[in-house]
């Protein structure tokens, strides 16, 4: 299936987990945050959380700025 | 005792506390618009700053190094910011995910109108507060150098207010230092000169006028040597405090003799 990953199409398989996805991205060290369809997914949660056809995903960390 | 030890006493016996946490320095630094990690590493060290802005936003992969490991290393605290939404439903989404992300509920609170003037949305900014507050967040707005705006964000809450002394990364100073006098003059919280700042001489007037501290990135971080011109900054925010405090003189139309007219030989 197809999900939105930071704005760009992404296939995954069926029944992947918020977790597997970020791991598969190496973004699960500290200071980062993912979104789904712009509601916060609190980090204790992305295990449970199995991803949909078409959700778009957003996940943000800290960068120089302000 | 000396005069100059008398300054430090000053200095030391007037800590800066912001949201009952006490910070080791009024001068806090934006990391945008350095080259470089490094860049950013020097600077911090030049400038004392005890806390530091950050942006957040999409993970980029090619990206080496982290921001956060620079701060750490320093002590630093990290204040996250909304920097580039356009609405209150964006910013809080944004100070959302950098709680999240950062384990920190501060939030410097950016909702900008447009990318000419980069100028604060008040009526979206006001909004985001109420929420941002109601939601258990230390609310710093980024505000602009309206009384009564800088008065209702109090009311809603906030733990400070940031008036802008010019639109960000102009570097032309406080353009309404009446402005920033009259929000210093009714605040019940610190006030932060946030944004315009262009030079040292800028930092120091934030400060004569009363601020609390002052927050600053491009100023230092596009100077030509960011790290001499920190520790211009840090020595700038010192100087206009303990002047403010030593009570400067009244301001006067005519000239007024500091030497003595008795005694004057007729020659």
């Amino acid at each position: 299936m197809t999900i939105t990953f930071n704005g760009a199409a992404c296939v995954i398989e069926d029944g992947t987990t918020l977790e597997t996805l970020l791991q598969s991205m190496s973004t699960t060290a500290r200071g980062f945050a993912a979104a789904i369809d712009g509601e916060v997914v609190p980090r204790p949660t992305w295990q449970m959380v199995v991803l949909r056809e078409g959700q778009a995903v957003e996940v943000l960390t800290a960068v120089q700025g302000g | 005792m000396s005069a100059c030890a008398k300054s430090h006493e000053f200095s030391s016996d007037d800590p800066f506390v912001l949201a009952g946490v006490e910070l080791s320095s009024r001068l806090i630094l934006g990391t945008g618009g350095a080259p470089s990690m490094q860049v950013v590493d020097e600077a911090l060290a030049a400038s004392r700053a005890a806390m530091c802005t950050v942006a957040m936003r999409r993970v980029d992969p090619r990206t080496s190094g982290n921001i956060l490991d620079v701060l750490d290393r320093r002590g630093v605290r990290v204040l996250p910011n909304t920097a580039g939404c356009r609405t209150a439903r964006e910013a809080v989404r944004t100070a959302q995910l950098a709680r999240e992300a950062l384990g920190t509920d501060w939030i410097k609170l950016e909702v900008v109108a447009d990318d000419q003037t980069l100028l604060p949305d008040p009526v979206e900014l006001l909004d985001a507060a109420a929420e941002l507050v109601a939601a258990g967040f230390q609310v710093l707005p980024y505000t602009n150098d309206d009384p009564v705006l800088a008065r209702r964000l109090q009311q809603a809450g906030c733990v400070a207010v940031m008036p802008l002394g010019s639109p960000i990364g102009t570097g032309l100073g406080i353009a309404n230092p009446h402005n920033i006098e009259l929000i210093v003059g009714e605040a019940a919280v610190p006030v932060i000169l946030d944004a315009g700042i262009g030079t040292a001489s800028d930092a120091a007037l934030a400060m004569e006028l009363g601020c609390a501290a002052v927050l600053l990135a491009s100023s230092v971080t596009r100077a030509q040597n960011p790290a001499a011109m920190a520790a211009a900054m840090a020595h700038a925010v010192d100087a206009g405090r303990l002047a403010r405090g030593a009570g400067r003189i009244p301001k006067r139309f005519h000239a007024q003799a500091s030497s003595p007219i008795e005694g004057m030989a007729v020659l």
